[in-house]
């Protein structure tokens, strides 16, 4: 048998036989752990929505702590508060035509192309029931990747609480130092609108100079990841804006979603 | 190779022919993943893992490769234990596999993992093969572990995640030296690694493949 192991027959033999046995290993492990690695990815999303509203602790009891959150369903166009199945998944609603809308080249600042019609948020409450954060989903395009985070909100919808990326692919040390707790700290008070109400958030190149009037709305570039910061500095600005969830802050802003 | 034994076959690669600071392969996930004890540990023992599976499958079908397809087909081999590997990451450690990210695919590419399939496995049986893949995992995490020892210790201060020298950040006393955290130091690190291991076995020092000629005053002269 060994005699004519080189020949074509047995080259292609052992080829197939070979990727046979491959493939049935890879997918078994596949499968056979997928459900292990998805109840990870929830509790890790869970993690981070708490991490952007800054109640994040290690060692904390991550689920019961989510369960206080209140998760609710803002139609984007109007911000009205609408009524969805639990299992509603923003991300897969975002690529069905009936549930998206097409964005055209100069609203999609944040490169996104479809956006979901409905879009959740989650509510943090005090003791007494009081809003602490409003938690926003947000995404847009860095350099390679798309940059999937949470926005939070201080109950006045103005000022930013924090800012987390849970999935991106940008270059490690680079465009990673989205990630960076320092950076990350940085957004923390920061303003979102101008006095007439404009966006006014961005990113910019270098660090920003505390004493010049507008700093509150300026937040430093990460070096060496210039894309990058213009794509998170874009995502924010897209998501806050007017087709973002431009028209339900302004309604958190009237006070008139913050009670239900 | 028939007369080794299994017990040099162990110990060989920890210090006499390690296979990062005697042959100087897989470097570039050691400067990568051993910022941090736990990625470190848990890279070594992906790579250990993968190195004596692969050897020992490679090995067990080494009479059946045809000799133009067996590069390919050991990658196969090594490339599914890689994802096998990966996919356990993700659900048992996922903070981990989420730090190290690409470089657990990129074991993949390691040359260790290839170089003891071809050399090795090839010619020697399962038992002896896994043996000597395990052996050479060993081997990398030895360098690897006492890399990330220092780099953790000296440059955050702490051992697994656990403070053992007070940042001046949190309060303490202790200066954490940053270039310790960013990749270039770990080629300093291995480069004092190997120099202390080749002082101490100095049969390990390369002949130098040209001589260089003494004070010359002519460019000429010199070669």
């Amino acid at each position: 048998m060994a005699a004519n192991k080189d020949s074509v027959t047995r080259t292609l033999l052992v080829a197939l036989i070979l990727c046979l046995v491959c493939a049935v290993v890879v997918s078994t492990a596949a499968v056979q752990l997928r459900p292990k690695q998805q109840a990870n990815q929830v509790l890790d999303r869970q993690v981070n929505i708490l991490r952007a509203a800054g109640m994040y602790q290690p060692g904390m009891d991550v689920q019961a702590e989510f369960e206080k959150m209140e998760r609710r369903f803002v139609e984007l166009s109007t911000g009205e508060y609408v009524d969805m199945p639990a299992s509603y998944d923003q991300r897969a609603a975002s690529r069905d035509p009936e549930q998206s809308v097409r964005l055209d080249g100069d609203t999609d600042i944040a490169s996104i192309r479809r956006q979901a019609k409905v879009a959740e948020v989650y509510l943090s409450r005090d003791d007494n029931g009081d809003l602490t954060s409003i938690i926003l989903p947000v995404h847009g395009y860095g350099l390679w990747s798309t940059l999937y985070g949470f926005l939070s909100l201080e109950p006045d919808a103005e000022t930013v609480k924090g800012l987390v990326f849970y999935e991106h692919a940008e270059t490690p040390g680079l465009g990673g130092e989205v990630d960076n707790p320092r950076w990350r700290g940085i957004w923390e008070g920061k303003a979102l609108f101008d006095e007439q109400g404009n966006v006014a958030i961005q990113v910019i190149k270098g660090s920003v100079d505390g004493s010049t009037p507008d700093a509150e709305h300026k937040v430093d570039g990460l070096s060496g990841a210039t894309l990058t910061s213009n794509g998170v500095s874009n995502l924010v600005r897209f998501w806050v804006g007017e087709n973002g969830f431009g028209p339900y802050l302004e309604r958190v802003r009237r006070g008139d979603a913050a009670q239900n | 190779m028939a007369e080794l034994k299994k017990k040099d076959i162990l110990f060989q690669p920890i210090f006499d022919n390690n296979p990062i600071a005697l042959q100087i392969l897989g470097i570039c996930s050691a400067l990568a993943v051993t910022t941090q004890l736990s990625t470190t540990l848990t890279m070594c023992v992906a790579l250990t893992l993968v190195t004596a599976f692969s050897s020992f499958f490679v090995s067990a079908i080494r009479n059946q490769i045809p000799s133009s397809i067996r590069i390919i087909v050991q990658m196969t081999i090594i490339a599914s234990l890689v994802i096998v590997v990966d996919q356990f990451l993700r659900a048992y450690a996922y903070d981990i596999s989420r730090q190290m990210s690409v470089f657990v695919g990129l074991i993949i590419t390691n040359c260790i993992v290839m170089g003891r399939a071809e050399a090795f496995a090839m010619k020697n049986p399962p038992v002896v093969s896994w043996i000597d893949g395990f052996a050479n995992g060993l081997g990398y995490s030895v360098v690897l572990l006492s890399v990330g020892i220092v780099r953790e210790l000296l440059g955050s201060g702490s051992l697994f995640g656990f403070e053992i020298l007070p940042l001046v950040n949190n309060g303490g006393w202790y200066v954490s030296n940053g270039l310790l955290l960013l990749p270039p130091s770990a080629f300093f690190l291995i480069g004092l690694f190997i120099w202390a291991l080749r002082s101490w076995k100095p049969e390990q020092v390369e002949e130098d493949q040209f001589k260089i000629a003494p004070n010359s005053r002519r460019v000429s002269d010199a070669f």
